[in-house]
């Protein structure tokens, strides 16, 4: 038996390499790829506890959280792609008109 | 009252002509030529029936019942007013036709020459574009003009009045793409203008003196009146409706527009400038006649201005080189002679002469139409000469009407003439001197007119002499006809001391002889029997000695007119312009309008347009100006001050929102950390 540690450690490592991923890629479409990664991240906490305590919501939560990705992929790539219609770039430092 | 047809039909008279006027300007472009020619002689000829009709019919009655009217309907609601002495009338028009023996000579007149201009049209007309343009406007005359004739009130009159006007215009101007015949059209219309102002004062100065404006009612509303002789307020109306006349039959000073109306088609010269439209102001004076005889003071005004238009207008004609200005002026020369007529009191006389004047001067126009026909449209007396031989039919009818114009015995201008001379003999030496001389120059300028014209030498053009040619039959007929009744159209008034019974005169009389007390003495005959034969062998002894003289000067000695003109350069210069009036006339007045017309411009660019309204668009800009001003500073200003404020306190808070969405993700991993740490430092302490 694994012990929980080394799978939270895992997901900590996936959680800090996906808000790094964030915090520094420009490209949008990669930004959104390291959003994937914390969201599994978060998965893999909620199936460990589920495992440690013996029950299923954990692993419920987990569905939510995998349509939740999906649909936000969907979204997200949907306004990547009329965002590059509009301004032929996908890098998330031209996209600062929203401000003062 | 079962009244005979044709006068309880009078109605219809001027009715025909209406109808193929309004065919003609309404679908006479379809029409071919020759049905326009039917339609329209063929109209005139049935008024002239009815006329013919309605005349013997007259006749037929005893001569105390020869006055009929014939009310159509009513035209003005009564309208009650105040007259000058304070009194309640009521004004009232109608559309009421009345027949007496004036109008009964004047409808026929009118549509007896009337209907053989016509004829004489068709031929001379025949090669002229507009021909159903023409006719139609000549029909449309002949009705308004009959209207005026058989008018039983002034505004019915005043209604064919100005109809005549308004067809003298189109038809002087008929050939409106020569300028001069437009600025003649408008000369006519603008020079009436006056004289109908004049008249229109005197109908409006008539219905509050008299209180009506209708001619059978004048007469007793006089006598209601207790008019005294010479009231002023009769001679102001008396004087104001003369005005008119001057205007319509080109008197001194409005008969300016006379001779340039010449510049319409000579058939319209005939019937309008010289028949029938010219003397519907010798027609109206006499049919107000009533007014005329209590005002000697106006009676005398249209004797003198008569007297010296007649010796003016001849003065002019004397000099005059084209054909049918010589006619115009004498037209303005007769038209005088009936004036003095009315002036001096023989109302009868003047429209004897008006009659007679129809036959002879309608006549004059139309041969000298012939003649302008035969040389190819030239007027200019001139070029031509010797044409007696080549067109035999016109010279002869010119001849007769030549003669009968210049008085000789016993044609009709004979008569007429000496019956006007003989009654100013026995009122004022001083008109009848100018009369007569004026009959020894009008004998002297037609006799011109006839030597420089049919006699001497040809001075015509060669490519003209070509194509000179006697007009059609069409043409010649009519010219027959008048010939004819220039030559016994005396004799319907033969004076009783050559053995006639001067019944035309008495046919007229029941019109002129107004009962009333207070009309002037009747003229009786002159003194003795002997004097009245002395004064026409006085004037015919004139009359001879002006054709001698004339043929003395174009036939014999040809070279004299020159001679003479040379030697009295000055007055010759002064007679042949005219004696300047038109120049006059466009100083004191054209050109004065003119000026008043740049003035008001001036006012109308640099007052109503500078002022007015460019004023009221710089008062616009301005307050416009202003407006954004206070849009700008104090409505926007209030908005952007809240803006600015609300900027300000910002000035923080505003730094961090950058637009980045990594700096947005930056700001909630350090929130995290921050979180955490302070959980552990929490949990940290919480253990101890």
């Amino acid at each position: 038996m694994i012990p929980v540690d080394y799978y939270l450690f895992l997901s900590l490592a996936l959680f800090i390499i996906g808000v790094i991923g964030v915090l520094t890629r420009r490209n949008v479409i990669i930004m959104l790829m390291s959003i994937e990664l914390i969201l599994n991240a978060v998965n893999i906490n909620l199936m460990v506890f589920s495992r440690m305590w013996g029950t299923v919501d954990g692993q419920v939560f987990a569905i939510f959280i995998i349509t939740d990705a999906a649909a936000e992929a969907a979204v997200g790539l949907g306004i990547i792609l009329a965002f590059f219609h509009n301004r032929e770039t996908v890098l998330a430092d031209e996209m600062d008109i929203m401000k003062w | 009252m079962n009244a005979p047809y044709f006068l309880d039909h009078i109605w219809l008279i001027p009715l025909f002509p209406l109808l193929t006027a309004a065919v003609m300007l309404f679908y006479g472009r379809k029409l071919a030529n020759n049905v326009v020619s039917y339609l329209c002689a063929g109209s005139v000829f049935v008024s002239f029936i009815f006329s013919v009709g309605a005349f013997f019919q007259l006749v037929a009655r005893p001569e105390n019942e020869r006055f009929f009217t014939k009310m159509l309907f009513q035209w003005l609601p009564a309208i009650p007013y105040h007259m000058f002495d304070g009194r309640l009338a009521k004004f009232v028009a109608s559309w009421e036709f009345q027949i007496d023996p004036l109008s009964a000579v004047m409808i026929l007149v009118v549509t007896g020459v009337g209907f053989l201009i016509h004829v004489y049209s068709t031929g001379y007309m025949a090669h002229e574009g507009g021909y159903y343009r023409f006719f139609g406007y000549l029909n449309l005359f002949m009705f308004a003009m009959l209207i005026l004739v058989l008018a039983n009130n002034f505004l019915m009159m005043f209604v064919g009045w100005e109809g005549v006007g308004t067809c003298s215009y189109l038809l002087i101007g008929f050939y409106f793409h020569r300028k001069s015949a437009s600025d003649a059209g408008k000369k006519a219309f603008i020079v009436n203008r006056v004289g109908d102002a004049g008249f229109l004062l005197g109908i409006f100065l008539c219905s509050a003196v008299l209180g009506t404006v209708r001619f059978s009612d004048i007469g007793p509303a006089l006598l209601a009146g207790h008019f005294q002789m010479g009231d002023p307020r009769l001679t102001a109306i008396a004087l104001l409706l003369f005005v008119g006349a001057a205007g319509k039959s080109a008197q001194i000073p409005l008969y300016v527009w006379l001779p340039d109306a010449m510049e319409g088609p000579t058939p319209v010269s005939a019937l309008i400038h010289a028949a029938t439209m010219v003397t519907a102001g010798v027609y109206m004076v006499t049919r107000t006649n009533a007014i005329y005889q209590l005002s000697p003071k106006a009676m005398g005004v249209v004797a003198l201005v008569g007297a010296i238009t007649a010796l003016f207008a001849a003065s002019i004609g004397v000099v005059q080189n084209d054909i049918k200005k010589v006619l115009a002026y004498s037209t303005v020369s007769q038209l005088g002679y009936m004036f003095l007529a009315c002036g001096v009191g023989a109302f009868t006389a003047g429209i004897f002469h008006l009659m007679t004047h129809a036959f002879f001067k309608g006549l004059l126009f139309l041969a000298a139409g012939s003649v302008i026909h035969a040389l190819s449209g030239e007027q200019d007396m001139r070029k031509m000469g010797a044409l007696s031989k080549r067109i035999p039919v016109t010279y002869w009818t010119m001849l007769i009407a030549t003669l009968a114009i210049a008085g000789i015995f016993p044609f009709a201008g004979f008569v007429s003439k000496d019956l006007i001379l003989g009654k100013a003999y026995e009122k004022d030496l001083l008109l009848w001197a100018i009369g007569y001389f004026t009959a020894g120059m009008t004998a002297f300028y037609m006799f011109r007119l006839i030597f420089m014209t049919f006699h001497g030498t040809s001075r015509v053009d060669h490519e003209v002499d070509h194509h000179i040619h006697e007009s059609p039959k069409s043409m010649l007929v009519p010219l027959v006809i008048l010939a004819g009744l220039s030559i016994v159209g005396g004799l319907v008034s033969w004076p009783e001391i050559l053995g006639g019974n001067s019944h035309f005169v008495h046919f007229l009389e029941p019109v002129v002889g107004m009962a009333h007390e207070a009309r002037v003495e009747p003229l009786k005959g002159p003194s003795s029997r002997m004097g009245e034969i002395n004064l026409m062998l006085m004037s015919e002894g004139l009359v001879v000695l002006g054709i001698l003289f004339a043929w003395y000067l174009y036939i014999k000695r040809t070279e004299l007119p020159a001679k003479i003109a040379k030697s009295l350069n000055g007055f010759y210069q002064l007679v042949y312009h005219k004696y300047y009036v038109d120049e006059l006339y466009d100083a004191l007045f054209v050109n004065r309008a003119k000026d008043l017309g740049l003035a008001l411009g001036w006012f109308d660019t640099n007052v109503i347009n500078g002022v007015g309204v460019d004023g009221a668009g710089w008062l616009t800009r301005f307050v416009s100006r202003v407006s954004m001003w206070w849009d700008t500073w104090i409505v926007d200003g209030s908005v952007k001050l809240g803006a600015r404020i609300v900027w300000l306190c910002s000035f923080p808070v505003r730094l961090i929102q950058d637009g980045l969405v990594q700096s947005y993700m930056l700001f909630i991993v350090i929130g995290l950390i921050g979180f955490l740490g302070y959980y552990f430092y929490l949990a940290h302490h919480a253990v101890h």
